[in-house]
């Protein structure tokens, strides 16, 4: 049926293929718990007493709360406390201001209005879950629905209604400036107008839910000293913990986060919603707690892949060389931003894809409207514009009557060619991958496009050049929504130049603490581009395992390995793996002859984890404390 | 009423790790009395793996066995920081971290073994069975677990490392959008066979081939997992799935897994893979991480394909049968892609 080639053949000379375990299909460490059922996950951890939590949600898109009635609620039977938004220490948060990213502008739980289908405006602790169901059924809350807007471009017109206060335009601020991001590279306005063929076309992403098995979900209980432990199958353990944190109003060191297996994520386990939440009812009630989503909650509430609107033009010559490329595109980022800012700027790297195209630009408008929150997913930023791109080259290829493989082979970026984002492209091999694909399922493409390489070719003449570029200030923050500017392509009338050759500094990894921290250069198994010719001096702190030289020392298309510069090697055009000098460390100082002391210890048998104690359940997978 | 075959093709990169950096994650690495290893890190299992590839990463950096490794994640009173599992950052970021550690881990280990063996660190090396030897002199040498006992026994030093790996924090440029988005990118190139029913508007898909370029497959069947499980989530988004039917209306929502469609497992495509290896400079061992890309080419290729068998353009997802049905109506029926 299926079948998984290794191809070793290609790059071998980059790659030293004789590691000791990396490589190997090592079994997970996992995998024997996993299939037996004997892993632990969030829900497993067992407590006496454990009380479970249930959201109050809005039935309304847009709604204004003019009271919340919660006696009834109170007097079902089983109900321990009623929760409202008075009782969230801090109520207003983006996940992403752990990274100083974005403006606060989520509440935990709504308290002036709500802003889409499903938010939480209150909720109720119970002994039972069917009990906490019951009088969430009973909260009644005195709603004056006001107009949503649900679609991304309605959202950016003068007369949409304002969905979130904080971002008062619908959209997010990029850079203190404009309404949305911003790709200017070379000008497509003047290649548009020498292409042989403008092609233009719209695509429409759906939103997704991540569909893990296991739902979001946190237990939280009082542990001593006044601290609270949180079981939870978060994606990012410090996220959650760090955002409690804030909500919560209290030091880090009083949570005890623990975690780190999850029945699945796919970027729907960063939102770091559960955590708070069940830890606030720990903290309200003094018990243990639980508070998960079920599978309404999962598919409905809890953020999906957000919908997102791409347009394509492309400006195609008649040999199929694609010289211009303009996007423009729409993220739904729900009610309230999240994550999705942030993609945009990861979105906004990776466009034109992966191919080199002289003049490039583009506008993402990270837009905010009466819906569920989007948030990451497998391929966040990245999925739905590979979608579109994709579609796009085959339009491309049909327009210009190429076979669509070679299209893409003619049009990818290659070792040393710039890329939109000005910085040089380095280990690539989108050509290779072509090539392979192609013959794997038996479509035939050309000996020229067959005998191309990622290795050679790039970065030459114009392929590595900054061109000069078109600039234009059009979509300052309010400006659309006090309409003065209605267009949201890139602009057709720039009005400013950036100078050719316009670039900053790459950044690159933090170099390491301590220089034996580093792994010695001939055993991380690869080539890199880090000290060639001068013998290694002593290994002073540097960049670890072969960060890039600075962009600007980068050879201006000499070789055509180009960022590469491989060890000194007797062939100068195939360089191969070589091991490289080993370094010379500092002599160790002899260190003090320790006491001579009696027989060490000494364990008669290997260590082994865990305990079987007998009259112990073998089906009971959790710990039970009080 | 026909079956009509279609073939089609895409191919994209994918950047590995937080975009613009600022993501650090750290790791510990310590040995036990009898010189086993345990990994204390923050990041989490989805899944994917993460345990296991931080185990083999520490495993070939200390030069011990990988039965000799465990990895203990995540809990925030024993485990360093991390950012966490998302943004393909978890074989990047703390793979690198855990290098770093069991680096420092293992300087500690062959200082004690030299003070053992009465040579210079220097000239000693590990066999990755659990001895560490003179090099070029096999026979002169100790055990990893007599080097540990020795150590904290006798010298008293712990054979530990600390490891982290940050990228720092860059921004975009407002006006041009310039960046370092990333440090690298992994490759894919995927054709699709599929056929479509031009009576019900059915897909199926019939078969996959393509290659996937990682950088270093640092575990061969973690790899084929991911691109296995990728592929059937391309086509499920393809052609399946969305949480909102009518986007933007929010109406007809699915609320679970009857009304929230994938392929069963009896769709699951046969996939014919091929790894391509090129490693990266700053990843671990050169792997660039292949979960989050794997999908990505599937669902661009699915639609070409159903153009090339139909003549019909679905830019909007998911492609549905009632899609096809009223693109072959606009149509008058289905136009096979004529010659490419």
């Amino acid at each position: 049926m299926s079948s998984t080639e290794f191809r070793k053949d290609l790059f071998a000379d980059e790659r030293d293929d004789t590691l000791k375990e990396i490589g190997k299909p090592t079994i997970r460490q996992d995998i024997l718990g996993h299939v037996t059922g004997r892993t632990k996950y969030f829900d497993d951890h067992l407590f006496d007493g454990l009380l479970h939590m249930r959201a109050v949600r809005s039935p309304h898109h847009h709604a204004r709360i003019r009271r919340i009635d919660t006696e009834a609620a109170a007097r079902m039977p089983g109900v321990r406390r009623v929760v409202t938004a008075k009782d969230v220490p801090v109520n207003l948060n983006t996940l992403l201001s752990l990274i100083n990213f974005g403006r606060d502008d989520e509440p935990l739980c709504a308290h002036d209005k709500v802003r889409f289908l499903g938010e939480t405006v209150a909720w109720i602790i119970a002994d039972t879950e069917r009990e906490a169901r019951d009088a969430v059924a009973q909260v009644r809350v005195d709603y004056e629905p006001l107009p949503h807007v649900l679609d991304v471009e309605e959202a950016l017109k003068p007369d949409a209604p304002v969905v979130n206060e904080v971002y008062p335009n619908n959209t997010f601020d990029y850079h203190g400036k404009y309404d949305h991001q911003k790709l200017r590279f070379g000008d497509v306005n003047a290649a548009f107008a020498r292409a042989d063929h403008v092609i233009e076309a719209e695509y429409q992403m759906s939103p997704i839910e991540q569909a893990p098995i296991e739902t979001c979900g946190a237990i939280a209980a009082p542990e001593q000293n006044g601290r609270f432990v949180c079981h939870t199958n978060t994606q990012a353990l410090f996220f959650s913990l760090g955002t409690t944190a804030k909500l919560l109003d209290t030091p880090s060191s009083r949570l005890h986060f623990i975690g780190g297996t999850a029945g699945g994520g796919f970027g729907g386990k960063v939102d770091s919603i559960v955590e708070p939440t069940a830890v606030l009812g720990a903290m309200l009630t003094g018990r243990p707690v639980k508070f998960a989503w079920d599978r309404y909650e999962e598919m409905q509430v809890g953020a999906p892949r957000g919908g997102e609107r791409w347009r394509i033009k492309d400006g195609v010559m008649r040999d199929g060389t694609i010289i211009a490329r303009e996007f423009t595109g729409f993220f739904d980022s729900g009610a309230y931003m999240r994550l999705s800012p942030y993609a945009i700027i990861k979105g906004t790297g990776h466009l034109p894809g992966p191919y080199s195209i002289p003049n490039v630009a583009s506008n993402v408008y990270c837009v905010v409207a009466n819906r569920t929150p989007a948030t990451a997913m497998r391929g966040f930023g990245i999925t739905a514009v590979d979608f579109s791109i994709e579609c796009h080259m085959d339009r491309v290829a049909e327009a210009v009557g190429m076979n669509p493989i070679e299209l893409r082979i003619l049009n990818a970026y290659r070792d040393g060619d710039m890329k939109a984002h000005r910085r040089k492209a380095k280990n690539t091999a989108l050509i290779e991958c072509c090539q392979v694909a192609a013959g794997k399922a038996g479509w035939s493409i050309s000996a020229d496009a067959m005998a191309q390489s990622s290795l050679r070719g790039g970065g030459l003449g114009e392929r590595g050049a900054i061109p000069e570029t078109a600039t234009d200030e059009e979509g300052r923050i309010g400006e659309r929504r006090a309409g003065r500017t209605r267009d949201t392509a890139p602009s057709r009338q720039p009005t400013g130049r950036v100078p050719a050759g316009h670039a900053g500094q790459a950044v690159t990894a933090a170099p390491v603490q301590n220089p034996d921290m580093e792994i010695e250069i001939e055993r991380i198994g690869h080539r890199i581009a880090a000290q060639q010719g001068a013998a290694p001096a002593p290994r002073a702190p540097q960049p670890p395992a072969g960060q890039p030289t600075p962009p600007r020392a980068a050879p201006p298309a000499a070789a055509p390995q180009s960022s590469y510069a491989p060890p000194p090697s007797p062939q100068a055009t195939a360089p191969t793996y070589q091991q490289p000098p080993a370094p010379t460390p500092p002599p160790a100082p002899t260190p003090p002859t320790p006491p001579a002391a009696s027989e060490p210890y000494k364990p008669e048998q290997p260590f082994s984890r865990g305990v079987n104690r007998p009259g112990t359940s073998r089906f009971l997978s959790g710990t039970r404390r009080r | 009423m026909a079956i009509h075959k279609g073939r089609g093709f895409a191919c994209i990169n994918y950047p590995i790790g937080m975009n613009l950096g600022g993501d650090p994650a750290q790791a510990l690495v310590h040995s036990t009395p009898d010189g086993k290893f345990m990994v204390a890190l923050s990041a989490i299992d989805l899944g994917q793996g993460m345990k296991s590839v931080t185990r083999q990463i520490a495993s070939e950096t200390l030069g011990v066995p990988v039965e000799d490794v465990y990895v203990d994640t995540a809990d925030s009173d024993t485990g360093p920081h991390d950012m966490g599992s998302f943004a393909s950052r978890g074989t990047h970021r703390v793979g690198n971290a855990v290098i770093r550690a069991s680096a420092e881990a293992r300087k500690q280990m062959l200082e004690a073994a030299a003070e053992e063996l009465e040579v210079n660190a220097s000239d000693l090396d590990t066999d990755g069975k659990g001895n560490i030897h003179v090099k070029g002199a096999p026979s002169r040498s100790i055990t990893v677990a007599d080097t540990a006992m020795a150590a904290q026994f006798k010298q008293g030093r712990t054979l530990a490392g600390r490891g982290i790996f940050l990228i720092p924090p860059s921004d975009a440029d407002a006006e041009t959008g310039e960046m370092t988005p990333v440090t690298c990118f992994a490759h894919a190139a995927l054709v699709i066979d599929l056929e479509v029913d031009d009576e019900t508007g059915d897909v199926e898909v019939k078969e996959i081939n393509s290659a996937y370029e990682v950088g270093r497959a640092l575990n061969p069947k973690l790899v084929e997992q991911q691109l296995i499980g990728g592929a059937w989530m391309g086509v499920s988004h393809a052609l399946y799935e969305t949480t909102e039917p009518q986007y933007p209306k929010r109406d007809h929502g699915p609320q679970d897994f009857n009304t929230y469609l994938m392929p069963g497992p009896g769709q699951i495509v046969p996939h014919n893979i091929a790894v391509l290896e090129r490693p990266a400079e700053d990843a671990p061992f050169g792997g660039k991480g292949p979960g989050e890309m794997c999908a990505n080419p599937v669902l661009p290729a699915v639609a070409n394909a159903i153009y090339n068998a139909v003549g019909i353009r679905c830019d909007r997802l998911p492609i549905t049968p009632e899609k096809i049905l009223r693109g072959l109506r606009a149509n008058g029926g289905a136009r096979p892609q004529q010659v490419r």
